[in-house]
């Protein structure tokens, strides 16, 4: 079976792997660029700890394939941070305790940060939607909402 | 498996013609690689088509009717004000499917290709009336949406064959649409009971009208009783009744632990006045 050579962008830098056309992208981004930040929670787009952003947009990376990323802008949780200085919702999952296990982490973070980009004064029951695709069998969710509420006050009044 | 990215439709067309084996088009992939991963259809060629120009366009065009792409996403088609405005009801349905992740891939063309019994857009698309093209070795023709599926997990196009658009109506003046479904839960689960209403009214009386039903039949129903039931009517309680009774006697559902057969007839009747007055009151103006 022929390979496919896929050239794309991750978090801003270009990348290069080949690929059997039945693996994922987030088979490609965990097995071959060796970002290990999403995880395969159900591998069926159920749980969102695959969650990653293509050409800004949010989407489980189980249900891409790796072909499919050819030419495309992806952002994962690895892009988050800036170098050591964590991006302020991960410094608030940190304050509010809004992780356990942190399998689900990765992928709640790149939906939250996708939802303050789109609207950056969510109100609870939109954050809640939103973020409704990501489960985390741990927390609960509260700590993780209010985690999210207080980033989206902080930056809105950063800015 | 083979993967093809093709540039036109005619080319995909011409791949799945030739192709030995199971065949399958990806647009947004969500139900395509769920089915991959678990082993269900595992396909021989794959043919990708987001590769073809404008499959994720959203396009009015001068009749004010709508052509769009077959990769155009739950997500693209919620942020076009202008087919909110249009067609709520099918905006809707198409957002009830997944999860936010879900909606930035997920295709109305994929959820009628599918052809779950239960799809949530299918009802709402044929209420809507919408047809879609289908381009084939022979060319291209216009399908109506309740012509494709014909049984769970079938539907009537030929090898080779392939939608290539999605076509929505013109929604003209005085017209409203809706759709509802029940699950038992508030968000993301497959429907028990799904309707679709559209109509279109004279003054208060309703002039035309289209429902349809989902998940309580092999296949989602136009059931042309409801529009009777309502037609000529302002909608009032005698009218309602009658249209719940329609919807009800048009079941027949499967029996399972999402509901048994007496839930969902009686649920179909109960929704179906429900998406009915909310259709009503977005074409009177009075709703969003």
């Amino acid at each position: 079976m022929s390979k496919f050579h896929v050239s794309t962008t991750v978090n801003g830098d270009t990348v290069e792997y080949l690929c059997d056309p039945r693996e994922t992208l987030l088979d490609c981004l965990r097995d071959k660029l060796n970002l290990t930040g999403a995880k395969e929670g159900c591998g069926t787009g159920d749980c969102g700890a695959c969650s990653v952003t293509v050409d800004g947009r949010l989407v489980c990376s189980c249900l891409m394939l790796g072909v499919e990323a050819e030419g495309k802008q992806i952002e994962t949780v690895e892009g988050i941070s800036d170098g050591d200085v964590l991006h302020p919702l991960q410094k608030n999952f940190i304050e509010h305790a809004a992780l356990q296990c942190g399998v689900c982490t990765p992928g709640v973070l790149v939906a939250a940060k996708s939802l303050l980009e789109k609207n950056p004064n969510p109100t609870e029951e939109e954050a809640r939607y939103w973020l409704a695709g990501n489960l985390c069998r741990c927390t609960g969710y509260d700590k993780i909402i209010r985690a999210v509420m207080d980033t989206a006050a902080e930056l809105r009044e950063a800015s | 498996m083979d993967y093809h990215s093709p540039a036109s439709f005619a080319e995909a067309s011409a791949l799945a013609a030739n192709a030995t084996g199971v065949t399958r088009f990806l647009a947004g992939g969500t139900d395509v690689l769920v089915q991959l991963r678990s082993e269900l259809v595992t396909p021989d060629t794959l043919i990708d088509i987001k590769k073809i120009n404008g499959v994720s366009d959203i396009t009015r065009i001068a009749d004010g009717s709508w052509t769009l792409g077959v990769a155009a996403t739950g997500a693209e088609m919620s942020e076009h004000a202008e087919l909110v405005s249009d067609w709520p009801g099918v905006v809707e349905a198409m957002d009830l499917i997944g999860s936010t992740q879900v909606q930035g891939r997920a295709t109305l063309t994929g959820n009628l290709c599918n052809a779950s019994p239960a799809a949530d857009s299918v009802p709402a698309m044929v209420a809507a009336g919408v047809t879609v093209t289908v381009t084939g070795p022979d060319g291209t023709r216009e399908v109506a949406v309740e012509d494709i599926p014909t049984a769970p997990g079938r539907t009537s196009l030929a090898k080779g064959e392939l939608i290539s658009a999605l076509n929505i109506p013109a929604r003209g003046a005085n017209g409203g649409d809706a759709y509802l479904r029940f699950i038992p839960r508030t968000e993301m689960d497959i429907a028990v009971v799904g309707v679709g209403v559209n109509l279109r009214l004279d003054g208060d009386t309703i002039a035309e009208a289209r429902v349809s039903l989902g998940a309580v039949a092999p296949t989602v129903l136009l059931v042309d009783e409801c529009a009777k039931a309502i037609i000529g009517t302002t909608l009032d309680d005698a009218a309602l009744e009658t249209l719940a009774a329609a919807a009800s006697a048009a079941c027949n559902p499967i029996n399972d632990k999402r509901g048994t057969v007496e839930f969902r007839t009686e649920v179909a009747g109960v929704l179906t006045k429900r998406a009915a007055k909310t259709a009503y009151a977005r074409a009177k103006g009075e709703q969003a």
